[in-house]
């Protein structure tokens, strides 16, 4: 145990000389923070919209003027002619083409149920299909405005389902909110697992590695003293990441603080885990970190930071349970946005458990003092 | 095991597929010979080296070290050695202050015997007023003469050097045998690669190596008339040439 003090010691003193390391692990994730939550938004605005009426009529022109009242839309043109509307969206000048025939308000009183066209640009399918779920609302809830003046001329009542959708946890579905505890997240892993694994590497490359290996220090004490100081640097990029997305977005904080702060500690020592078991089967810190960032853009791409882990195919839902990052980001969002409590997420400890356990028993039983 | 010896070593083989780098080398170390593991590069000192402190496991063939296998007790060996290599692993951005406490905390030494062996070394290099200034800014030959003292931190009985003066002028490595010939005084037993031939004339006993084997072993003296030259140079060339 004294033997793992002196290691931890100078992993310590290695790290705060460092100038270059010290503004590496605080400053950098921090702006990447900022700038990523901001701009690594699903939320869709200034949808280009082309309305081509061939109508004219007041329904039409309601039409238009609902979707030009709407602020996420876009009224780059009313046209009469299909062929002008599609040369806009040729020369990548609208998103959408909503083109209303002629007589649609006569057939619309006739009950005939005219339809409108809607042409979308699907090369942005982000925009495409939250641009038309938007103007699919819109056109439904004039279609309701309509109905119940028609009924009365009428005089036919119609039953309708009405559908109110609120947004729980994020009401005003703010994007910040949801990003930052997931990019906070990929942050402190993504880091830590890249320093751990180039940290062993390079005492590797300088030969300090032999030294050690000639000495009867036992394998897990080496292990543990290159985990522990990587596992401080860890918590305090949580801490300060935490506190910057407090401070900048107002991100709220409805569950346990301490319930974050220890599932990060397991967390960490996980990504620690692999990251030291990495640099064991590397000779140089280019490898090293070719390896690392092997799993690193596999662990971002599939953790649902970006696109949620419900709308993978289920092969790769699954592939999401060894993703040390899915379940971090799972936390946090859960902790901190929902207020869940440990035993909504215990899932989520007891596999990062098993994680940590499996990585580092690796890590130390592949460290091998003698070839 | 005999009481003299301090190593014994017995066919021992290390194979990396089908080259065989260390063949079937077998000798004994007296206690408090100084000892030289001589030949070209590449004739295969380093890893006879590494398979006695416990860094590379045989192939074939036996091996004790201070009373302890190679192999089967790789760890107790390293309780009892010190090593420096080549590279001199020192952490270039600690003082020699940390360094000596980090590897003396990495041996299992007592606080208070790493103060004590702190302050000794510090003194008996007269290192103490760049004592707290990273080992980087210290000249080679020093930071050498500290990597030597660091790897006897904890008193072991046999100190293994790879190559020490590698890379160092010929007037620090005068000096640097100067501490060698200290460090066997007081007992200790110096087992040293080189491929400087002229620092085999300051070894008790020199073994030779040519491409994995040992050709020659005897006091330089011997060497030389054997061979019937006037320098170790010319006993190393007549070797290599046959």
């Amino acid at each position: 145990m004294q033997t793992l003090r002196y290691l931890i010691q100078k992993e310590f003193i290695q790290i705060f000389r460092n100038k270059a390391l010290l503004p590496m692990m605080t400053a950098l994730p921090i702006i990447q923070l900022i700038v990523l939550s901001n701009a690594a938004s699903n939320d869709v605005k200034d949808v280009r919209l082309v309305m081509v009426d061939n109508d004219q009529s007041e329904i039409s022109r309601a039409l238009t003027q609902k979707i030009d009242a709407n602020d996420r839309f876009t009224l780059v043109e009313v046209s009469f002619s299909h062929d002008t509307a599609f040369e806009l969206m040729q020369r990548n000048k609208a998103d959408i083409i909503l083109e209303v025939p002629a007589n649609f308000e006569r057939d619309y009183h006739r009950k005939e149920a005219p339809k409108v066209q809607m042409l979308v640009n699907a090369i942005n399918g982000q925009q495409a299909t939250v641009g038309s779920g938007y103007l699919s609302n819109i056109i439904a809830s004039l279609n309701k405005e309509i109905q119940p003046q028609l009924s009365q001329t009428i005089g036919s009542q119609m039953a309708a389902v009405e559908v109110s959708s609120n947004n729980w946890y994020n009401p005003e579905l703010k994007y910040p909110h949801f990003m930052a505890p997931g990019i906070l997240a990929e942050l402190a892993a993504l880091l830590t697992i890249v320093l751990s694994a180039m940290n062993v590497v390079r005492e590797r490359e300088i030969g300090t590695i032999e030294q050690i290996n000639v000495t009867p220090i036992q394998k897990w004490e080496f292990i543990l003293g290159k985990l522990v100081p990587f596992l401080c640097i860890g918590l305090v990029l949580v801490t300060v990441g935490l506190l910057a997305s407090k401070l900048i977005f107002d991100i709220p904080v409805r569950g346990s603080l301490f319930l974050v702060f220890g599932y990060a500690i397991i967390n960490l020592v996980c990504v620690l885990g692999l990251g030291l078991l990495i640099s064991n089967f590397a000779d140089t810190q280019q490898q090293a970190i070719f390896v690392a960032f092997f799993f690193v853009l596999i662990f971002i791409l599939m953790c649902g930071l970006f696109t949620p882990i419900e709308s993978m195919p289920k092969w790769a839902q699954y592939a999401t349970i060894p993703n040390p990052l899915a379940h971090f980001i799972s936390v946090t969002r859960k902790v901190l946005l929902k207020g869940s409590s440990f035993w909504d997420i215990r899932w989520e400890f007891i596999y990062t458990i098993i994680l940590a356990v499996l990585f580092n028993v690796a890590a130390v039983w592949s460290y091998k003092k003698q070839q | 095991m005999h009481k003299q010896n301090i190593i014994e070593v017995d066919g021992l083989t290390k194979k990396f597929g089908d080259f065989t780098a260390v063949d079937a080398i077998s000798f004994q170390v007296k206690r408090g010979e100084i000892f030289g593991f001589l030949g070209a590069n590449g004739a295969g000192k380093t890893t006879a080296i590494k398979m006695l402190i416990g860094l590379s496991r045989p192939t074939e063939g036996k091996g004790k070290v201070a009373g302890f296998d190679i192999d089967e007790e790789a760890e107790q060996v390293k309780k009892n050695i010190g090593y420096m290599s080549q590279k001199f692993s020192l952490y270039d951005d600690l003082t020699p202050k940390e360094n000596i406490r980090f590897y003396g905390g990495v041996y299992g030494l007592s606080r208070n015997r790493i103060k004590e062996r702190t302050r000794d070394i510090l003194k008996e290099l007269r290192l103490e007023e760049v004592a707290d200034k990273p080992v980087v800014a210290l000249p080679l030959g020093w930071k050498q003469r500290l990597a030597f003292a660091i790897s006897m931190v904890h008193d072991p009985d046999i100190v293994f050097l790879d190559e020490p003066t590698g890379g160092v002028d010929p007037q620090v490595r005068r000096q640097f045998w100067e501490t060698i010939y200290q460090v066997a005084e007081q007992g200790r037993t110096i087992f040293v690669t080189t491929h400087y031939m002229d620092e085999a004339e300051y070894c008790d006993r020199v073994s030779i190596m040519v491409t994995g084997k040992i050709e020659a072993l005897d006091t330089p003296e011997k060497l030389k008339e054997t061979y019937n030259a006037n320098t170790m140079d010319e006993v190393f060339l007549r070797l290599v040439r046959y």
